[in-house]
């Protein structure tokens, strides 16, 4: 249901402003990446990128794009604050969490600029609920500085054949090891828990691979509880691309198809836990 | 299984592989054969002249753990494969899933002794068998929470449920449920009058839940109190016992021998092996035997002093090791039945063991 543009006050323009017709467009994704309370909020042109760090070791983005938004303007070239996802995300589900079928929560965006807090207007059946977030200095962002040059191995899957495994990691391992190989076992996932250990091997002909471009063996080890917020964002998503630098770090994409079938990104950037080298596996 | 013990004990031998389970106070045993029919391969191994087929147990929730959720195994996986690999020391379950994945667990295992109840279903009086789904709705209507019941055979061949109340348990704050069965409802009854049993419900339900899903009739044997009562489900390929302890009756004082000639075990291998079981099975069954073995189950709560001293001993060393038990009100004393894993074979009376961790000043052993 469209919603009514608010007038700016005394003719100011906002540095971001925004609307989208159902809010779940854009908390279902947030939520994807809400592993810790604040999030670093990148406003450009091309659309909004929701970023999420821990321990100086992983990074989450959520990407929505200008074109998912019924309006998206952004006054100077980029936008940038932070913010505590979880605030902003108990606002965006003030309405309830429960998706009934063609009700839904309008949303309006608004960011007067640096100093400012967010204000979004929300509007579900006719009653209105107005949020101001407070907004902070942005911090310093990792820069993986992953490119599609540097990339060693990459394998495309389809993501329900991952589901159920990363739902199931056994949590008493402390690390994820991941190896990626142009000869057997080709993508392995494997945990050392207090039971024993645990592989999951899926062959290159799988039905479940996309693509399946692994061109040096790599075994490589990440912590366990680094990874695990990924399984959110893995189940909103059909696919996920798996991709390791020479370094070992990690890159997971994952492919989310909203209500509409409109399509946005959300990834994570992992590096290897330093504690282990491949001279011990 | 899981419902018994917290550990898995499995035992391939040549008629099947067997997973086995005791609970703490070793008052309930259970043990399920799968022929080799049931597998698509069997292999169980060779037995050197030495040494017997390998053994293991493994902890229940690593176990259970492989196999985590029921129906998406089912739409899933298309084989398992368990491996044992002694030398590796670990036990290797791999799933083969759809889409060609696989998923590999090493579990880590223990060696372990044999563990083999003592019973013998030929000598119970009374037998009973009945569809799972009837004994299933009949338990239904005790809570859940019910530790004991009490199974009797009443006049006109019918057979009653009742939840077992405790003596001092007041009669105000007290339900009694109590069912009747005609005797037309079992396949079969044949019951020595007037016989009663007492057993522990929480056991027993695991059995009947697997025994519903399987659709397989359970058979009861059972005797007088405090003898141990014996479930089975048979099939072409699966073999189901388990084994409870009962009450024993205040009034009855049988003190019948309870390892009579049965189940002769192999000579424990050389390597016994060296844990806190094995020792409290050298103890009961060598002071047990000692003494012209009572009865195996203790009376409810009677301090007993005129008990001879190696039961005493033997009361003591199972209370120290008890702590929680679950299932099994410690005061009650449903006492361990079994386990003569160090007994010799053929010879039922008194067993000299081969070797005992600790010699008791006053065993006779």
């Amino acid at each position: 249901m469209p919603f009514s543009t608010e007038p700016p006050a005394s003719g100011e323009r906002y540095a971001l402003s925004a609307s989208l017709d159902n809010a779940r467009h854009l908390s279902s994704l947030l939520r994807a990446v809400h592993f810790q309370d604040h999030a670093t909020c990148l406003a450009t042109a091309s659309g909004l990128r929701v970023t999420v760090e821990d321990a100086k070791c992983i990074q989450a983005n959520a990407f929505i794009q200008a074109e998912i938004f019924q309006e998206f303007s952004v006054q100077e070239e980029s936008v940038m604050f932070r913010i505590s996802l979880s605030v902003l995300l108990d606002c965006l589900t003030i309405f309830g969490t429960s998706s009934l079928p063609g009700t839904s929560t309008a949303l309006r965006l608004c960011y007067r600029g640096y100093g400012y807090p967010l204000m979004l207007f929300l509007e579900e059946g006719g009653v209105v609920t107005v949020c101001k977030i407070n907004t902070q200095e942005p911090e310093e962002l990792l820069d993986f500085d992953f490119c599609s040059t540097k990339v060693v191995n990459k394998i495309i899957l389809q993501s329900e054949g991952l589901r159920e495994a990363f739902a199931e990691l056994d949590m008493t391992s402390e690390v994820l090891q991941i190896t990626m190989s142009p000869d057997k076992p080709y993508f392995r996932l494997s945990t050392f828990g207090n039971a024993g250990s645990a592989h999951l091997d899926y062959p290159r002909d799988s039905d479940l691979m996309e693509a399946f471009h692994c061109n040096q063996t790599q075994t490589n080890r990440y912590k366990i509880s680094l990874l695990k917020p990924s399984t959110k964002a893995l189940a909103l998503s059909c696919k996920v691309s798996i991709r390791t630098d020479a370094q070992g770090f990690l890159s997971l994409q994952y492919m989310i198809r909203n209500e509409d079938g409109q399509i946005c990104f959300v990834e994570y950037y992992c590096c290897p836990d330093e504690n282990i080298t491949e001279a011990e596996l | 299984l899981s419902r018994i013990g917290d550990e898995l004990y499995l035992e391939p031998t040549e008629s099947g592989l067997s997973l086995r389970a005791v609970n703490s106070s070793r008052s309930a045993f259970a043990a399920f054969l799968f022929a080799p029919l049931f597998f698509q391969l069997y292999e169980p191994g060779s037995a050197g002249p030495d040494t017997e087929l390998f053994r293991c147990k493994v902890h229940m929730k690593s176990f259970l753990g492989v196999f985590r959720s029921l129906p998406s195994l089912e739409k899933s996986v298309g084989k398992c494969l368990i491996l044992l690999k002694p030398r590796a020391s670990r036990l290797v379950l791999q799933l083969h899933c759809k889409h060609g994945v696989t998923k590999t667990h090493n579990l880590a295992f223990q060696e372990c002794e044999r563990l083999q109840a003592v019973f013998d279903t030929q000598r119970c009086a009374s037998r009973l068998c009945a569809p799972a789904r009837l004994l299933a709705e009949a338990v239904v209507h005790f809570p859940p929470t019910l530790a004991e019941v009490t199974l009797g055979t009443g006049p006109g061949g019918k057979i009653s449920l009742r939840n077992y109340v405790e003596d001092d348990a007041e009669p105000s704050k007290t339900m009694v449920t109590e069912l009747w069965l005609a005797e037309d409802e079992f396949q079969s009854v044949a019951v020595a009058p007037g016989s009663h049993i007492t057993f522990c419900l929480k056991e027993f339900r695991g059995l009947l839940s697997f025994a519903e899903a399987s659709n397989l009739p359970l058979t009861i044997h059972f005797d007088e109190p405090g003898r141990p009562v014996i479930f089975t489900l048979d099939d072409t390929v699966l073999e189901v016992h388990l084994v409870l302890a009962t009450l024993s009756d205040l009034e009855s004082s049988s003190q019948s021998p309870s390892t009579n000639g049965v189940s002769h075990l192999p000579a424990p291998s050389d390597d016994f092996a060296d844990d806190l079981e094995s020792y409290m099975a050298a103890m009961e069954t060598s002071e047990g035997c000692s003494e012209g073995p009572p009865s195996p189950t203790f009376p409810l709560r009677t301090p007993q002093p005129a008990k001879s001293k190696p039961q005493e001993e033997e009361e003591e060393e199972e209370e120290e090791e008890e702590g929680a038990v679950p299932g099994t009100p410690p005061h009650k004393k449903f006492r361990s039945l079994f386990f003569g894993s160090v007994m010799t074979p053929g010879r039922p009376g008194p067993a000299t063991t081969q070797e005992v961790l600790a010699e008791d000043s006053d065993g006779e052993s």
